[in-house]
């Protein structure tokens, strides 16, 4: 399953890579990506593991950038 | 505004209301009686007010095992600067960092408004057409095959076909021009257009998430995912500048008493380090980079030209070679019949209008089935004339790519092609000087004649060639499968440098990879096709721009360019706004980068202060941001 999310308050660029690497790291990712200037985020992983690697992403972007918030 | 940066606005108001009196009533020596804990705690109150959040993230951050950022070297100078006694410097500081990060946060969220504004095509509502008469919906709810209504005025919200209605529509929106198109009863439309006076009811072909308007947007947002190599280099250096100044401020700290001897305090070598964690951060380069190349796709989407990727957008500013695809891409592919020559016993027949249509007629019908442009315009003259195909006469039709029609009409075989394919099955003819694309005919391997179909130059395209050149483009080649003649034609009609015709389908991506291998560093080679039949040599080339046609799958699939309105003038726009983009890229590196070492070199030998180097910053910052944005604003030459 491929998602997208809306992100707000994502300030800094060197943020943005932080977290993409991050989230890249989580196992059953299969591919991700933090667009700064769109604020979005883009997960792609196997259905059955999705919900959790979503709630470890949101955690990734807590970790780096308290103020930012993902819509999910 | 937002209301996160309208709160940091008033802190900072209220920090500087408070702090500039005290530190007037500081110079003035009024606080010189003070003790030391009591002036601490009047500058700590200001300090308090404009730099909480800072020292709060840099403690979230230390306990998420990311220490080494810019929230804990703010910190930490500005502890070292109230250590050694610099209380109203700790305070500016703060007050100038949190300045210039509203500033960087401010600028920041005016480019992505810019951009969404300039893509202002998503449409709020659909007039959807039910029961119980006009109801306003939200477009991401209409299903394929609803029937809505476009009223006079309002934006396209879904690509569909037009039902009923007649008006015109500006696609501007689209293709960056403003010329008008009309729209009628079973002409498909594409979102994002504006209707004109009609009223016209559409059935809808697509839902939102598919359509033309939802497509390009995804597109340019995406665009910045696609890094050209400036950025990755400006990422890979930032990942090194911090830590090396950082670093170096500690150096500063050991050696520096070394150094000067007992002339300058240990204190002082502190303060002196400080300041080099304070511009220890490159956020300069960091957001202004990618920012000058997404405001680059912007202006270019606004223009009708969709750019799949920052890299692309780079390259194009260093391309040297120009392919272009002959049919569809340098002439409209609209073939008419102009000319219609039978042979009888080797020679022919001229002003004889029965065998003219009889030899029309042997080619139309073993090209009945094909959907070949040719042969689609020998059919149209051959129905124009009254002709009809009947499939029952045809049998064990053959299509041989690049060579022609070889098909069994009325018990005869008939070959329908150019003379590759009557070299191929060795039939006796003479070689044909007409200029244009000719189409031989013969029965039961007797020769029986030739029709000529010219193309037409599409309008622009000589202009286009010339704006190219002028661009700075070394070469414009021509590849294409039609013949020697009609190839030569178009290549001087357009003053193409080179050109090679009679390729077979293949050779064209030959062809490319032969070219690009003679390519130097750092020069690259561009083709431009159409995204059906083109799609290997768009995706072999260095850069790939295909005819958009209004952004048909194939095209944005193949392409890493499109050309949303097919015209060839574009692509001299596209490396015009490429061009732009990395000339104001590298104006804000060299101008950031020259800044940051300056303001190093003059703090390590003390002629700066603290507050004067988060100045030069976050000057430096807000200046290279501000400058990116023009990359938004190109105007055509």
């Amino acid at each position: 399953m491929k998602k997208k999310f809306k992100m707000e308050d994502l300030e800094c660029a060197h943020c943005a890579a932080k977290m993409e690497e991050a989230i890249k790291n989580i196992p059953g990712v299969m591919n991700a990506s933090v667009n700064f200037l769109a604020q979005k985020m883009t997960i792609e992983a196997p259905d059955e593991l999705f919900d959790d690697i979503v709630d470890k992403a949101v955690e990734c972007v807590k970790k780096v950038e308290p103020d930012c918030r993902v819509l999910v | 505004m937002t209301k996160k940066q309208r709160k940091m606005l008033i802190r900072i108001i209220m920090t500087a209301v408070i702090f500039f009196p005290l530190l007037m009533l500081d110079n003035l020596g009024f606080m010189a009686g003070f003790p030391i804990f009591l002036r601490i705690i009047v500058f700590l109150i200001p300090y308090g007010i404009i730099g909480y959040d800072v020292i709060r993230r840099a403690c979230i951050n230390i306990r998420h095992g990311q220490v080494f950022d810019e929230n804990f070297l703010m910190m930490l100078a500005t502890a070292g600067a109230i250590g050694v006694g610099e209380y109203s410097e700790a305070v500016a500081v703060m007050l100038f960092y949190q300045v210039g990060e509203l500033f960087q946060s401010y600028a920041v969220g005016k480019s992505r408004n810019s951009i969404s504004s300039m893509l202002e095509m998503i449409p709020e509502y659909v007039n959807i057409e039910t029961d119980s008469g006009i109801e306003k919906e939200d477009p991401e709810e209409v299903t394929v095959g609803s029937i809505i209504v476009i009223m006079p005025g309002e934006r396209v919200p879904l690509d569909g076909i037009v039902i009923e209605g007649e008006s015109m529509l500006d696609t501007s929106a689209l293709t960056g021009e403003s010329v008008q198109r009309r729209a009628s009863e079973g002409d498909e439309i594409y979102s994002g257009c504006i209707n004109g006076k009609g009223i016209l009811k559409v059935r809808t072909t697509k839902e939102y998430d598919d359509s033309m308007v939802a497509k390009i947007l995804e597109l340019v947002e995406t665009a910045g995912e696609k890094k050209a190599k400036t950025e990755n280099f400006i990422t890979r250096f930032a990942r090194y500048y911090t830590p090396v100044v950082t670093i170096s401020a500690i150096l500063l700290v050991i050696f520096g008493p070394l150094v000067s001897g007992g002339t300058i305090s240990v204190s002082t070598w502190i303060f002196r380090a400080c300041t080099f964690l304070v511009v220890s951060c490159p956020c300069a380069l960091v957001i202004s980079v990618p920012l000058g190349f997404f405001g680059g796709i912007g202006a270019s989407s606004r223009h009708g030209i969709l750019v799949k990727g920052s890299n692309y957008l780079e390259l194009a500013s260093k391309i040297n070679t120009i392919v272009f695809d002959k049919t569809g891409t340098l002439t409209k592919g609209e073939f008419k019949v102009s000319r219609i020559v039978p042979f009888k016993e080797g020679k022919a027949v001229a002003g004889d209008k029965e065998m003219e249509y009889k030899l029309l007629s042997l080619a139309a019908q073993a090209e009945g089935y094909s959907t070949h442009p040719i042969a689609l315009s020998v059919l149209e003259t051959f129905k124009e004339n009254g002709g009809v195909t009947d499939a029952s006469r045809v049998s064990d039709v053959t299509e041989e790519p690049g060579l022609g029609i070889r098909a069994k009409t009325d018990g005869r075989i008939v070959l329908v092609g150019n003379e590759k394919l009557l070299n191929k099955y060795g039939i006796e003819h003479q070689h044909c000087e007409e200029k244009g694309t000719v189409v031989h005919v013969c029965v039961d391997n007797i020769y029986a004649g030739f029709i000529v179909i010219s193309d037409r130059i599409k309008e622009g395209a000589a202009e286009g060639i010339r704006e190219i050149k002028k661009a700075g483009v070394k070469r414009c080649l021509m590849l294409t499968g039609d013949r020697e003649e009609a190839a030569e034609a178009v290549a001087q009609k357009l003053e193409i440098d080179e050109y090679f015709a009679s390729l077979m389908p293949g050779d064209k991506v030959l062809k490319v990879e032969n070219l690009i291998k003679d390519n130097k560093k750092g020069e690259y080679t561009a083709f431009v096709g159409d995204g059906i039949n083109d799609a290997p040599v768009l995706a072999r080339a260095d850069i790939g721009i295909a005819m958009g046609s209004m952004g048909s799958d194939a095209a944005i699939e193949a392409a890493d360019i499109v050309l949303m309105d097919d015209n060839i003038r574009k692509i001299a726009l596209m490396i015009g706004i490429s061009g732009k983009t990395m000339r104001i890229v590298k104006q804000n590196i060299v101008f950031a980068l020259s800044v940051k070492i300056g303001v190093l070199i003059l703090s390590a030998l003390g002629y700066t202060n603290m507050w004067a180097a988060v100045f030069a910053d976050v000057g430096v910052c807000v200046l290279a941001i501000l400058n990116s944005m023009r990359t938004l604003n190109y105007k055509k030459i």
